[in-house]
């Protein structure tokens, strides 16, 4: 029997048989899976940028929350994570390398920058876990408030015949006393029922820790008209605090958050972790395509296309933490 | 780009190198230098630029626009898409650019329009 059926279209555009977007099934399939993906960080983003606005004049100012950089203690704000950023750029740069030898089938170099590649993701993938633990550990401690706002405790210092605020960690000022008070375990329960890590200080000592700390002040949530966090005087500090003072805080978690508003930390664990895991999927997908270079794949197939669909995938990753990076951590 | 044709150019042809590996050291270096102005704004924070400027910082408008441009090299030079036909350019980009304005718009508006609701109305959030 005569299976085909004349449509007066063949030789024609719309007959078949061509590729009017002069790309491969799978490049435009790794592009149309780019475009989703894009459109899944947008929706983080943009839920970011909606609990932003919503409150505007109290949210955290990145330059003090990540101030942190490993083996040095005094607050660098941005350096770690620029070197973050100039690591990423770096390992696509020597993915365009990869793809570019693989044009010229030249396998021993499409190893070698493959390699580069996938320790350059290793490093930011490292490099995030370092940013995490930092951000849980967190640094100064805070005192949350009935109304769930954050407050800080600094004083104000002579710096280069300045006057700046700096930031006084709960542990310099506290005064600890026993209250008795012991961490519940399971096995001392009768529901076997056990809780969370209690804080190291009661609101209590925190109190008495102020009042007998003249110099100790404290700085809220919100900005004034220059972008400032405001800074309350000594009489309005114990009074907010003796009033309001309801729990201490220490680093941060999905509840509660030593640095502001518990939805920046949410939003910096979920939108930095799902990056996160992209790059580290693109470090495990970098390292199947290495061996199969190594294997000689590629070279038998006699192209490396399938170096390039992962590139693309890669590049995509840089090009998500660009916007983090800028809606995280500079604006 | 089967045949593996590179457009060389970049700033409009202000700028052509001889070979695609010349090519992807010039955009790094261009990336390096925009993100080295960004992360100097960032730690400086110019008091001029400070100033309100459409609903926003004018630096924070600076961080977007260089955000912009590096996401514009990234794409064209190292995701080759310069390369592309100009159909599937527009297929990617102009979907991906046209949601994106159209989520932002509602949320950020939205947001705003909550924040005023907190600020002007009847709810108590400062104890």
């Amino acid at each position: 029997m005569d299976n085909t059926v004349s449509t007066g279209t063949e030789g024609k555009d719309w007959g078949g048989g061509n590729q009017p977007l002069k790309a491969s099934y799978g490049k435009m399939m790794i592009w149309f899976f780019i475009v989703s993906d894009a459109l899944t960080f947008l929706g983080f983003l943009a839920a970011y940028g909606f609990s932003r606005f919503k409150f505007i004049d109290s949210w955290p100012i990145a330059d003090e929350v990540f101030t942190h950089i490993p083996f040095y203690h005094e607050p660098m704000p941005m350096i770690y994570v620029a070197f973050m950023t100039f690591v990423l750029i770096m390992s696509s740069v020597t993915m365009v390398l990869a793809v570019d030898a693989g044009h010229e089938m030249k396998k021993a170099k499409v190893t070698f920058y493959m390699l580069l590649t996938i320790f350059g993701g290793m490093i930011f993938v490292g490099s995030q876990a370092w940013e995490w633990a930092t951000f849980i550990k967190g640094d100064y401690g805070a005192v949350q408030t009935k109304g769930g706002n954050i407050l800080q405790f600094g004083e104000y210092v002579e710096k280069d015949r300045e006057k700046i605020f700096k930031r006084v960690a709960l542990r310099d000022f506290v005064i600890t006393e026993d209250d008795g008070r012991i961490n519940h375990e399971q096995k001392n329960g009768l529901w076997f029922k056990s809780e969370g890590t209690q804080p190291t200080y009661t609101v209590e000592e925190v109190i008495k820790g102020l009042e007998s700390h003249d110099n100790v002040l404290i700085k809220t949530e919100i900005l004034d008209e220059k972008g400032e966090k405001t800074i309350l005087s000594r009489g309005s500090s114990l009074k907010q605090l003796k009033d309001n003072g309801k729990i201490v805080v220490e680093g941060a978690n999905l509840h509660v958050n030593e640095y502001g508003t518990p939805l920046f930390a949410d939003f910096f664990f979920f939108i930095t972790g799902f990056h996160g895991f992209h790059v580290f999927s693109g470090v495990i997908i970098n390292i199947i395509i290495f061996f199969n270079v190594i294997l000689g794949t590629y070279e038998r197939r006699k192209n490396y296309e399938m170096v390039e669909k992962v590139a693309l995938y890669w590049h995509f990753v840089d090009l998500v933490w660009v916007f983090v990076f800028t809606f995280f951590y500079l604006v | 780009m089967a045949e593996h044709v590179h457009n060389l150019e970049i700033f409009r042809g202000l700028i052509k190198f001889k070979s695609i590996t010349q090519k992807i050291w010039g955009v790094l270096v261009l990336l390096t230098i925009v993100t080295t102005v960004e992360v100097a704004l960032g730690i400086s924070k110019p008091e001029a630029l400070l100033s309100n400027f459409f609903g926003m910082k004018i630096l924070n408008w600076i961080f977007i626009i260089l955000t912009l441009v590096k996401a514009y090299y990234i794409t064209w030079d190292f995701m080759h898409m310069r390369d592309e036909t100009k159909a599937l350019r527009r297929m990617v980009v102009w979907t991906v650019i046209f949601l994106i304005c159209y989520l932002l718009f509602i949320l950020l508006q939205e947001g705003g329009y909550v924040f005023d609701v907190y600020s002007n109305g009847y709810i108590k959030r400062d104890f």
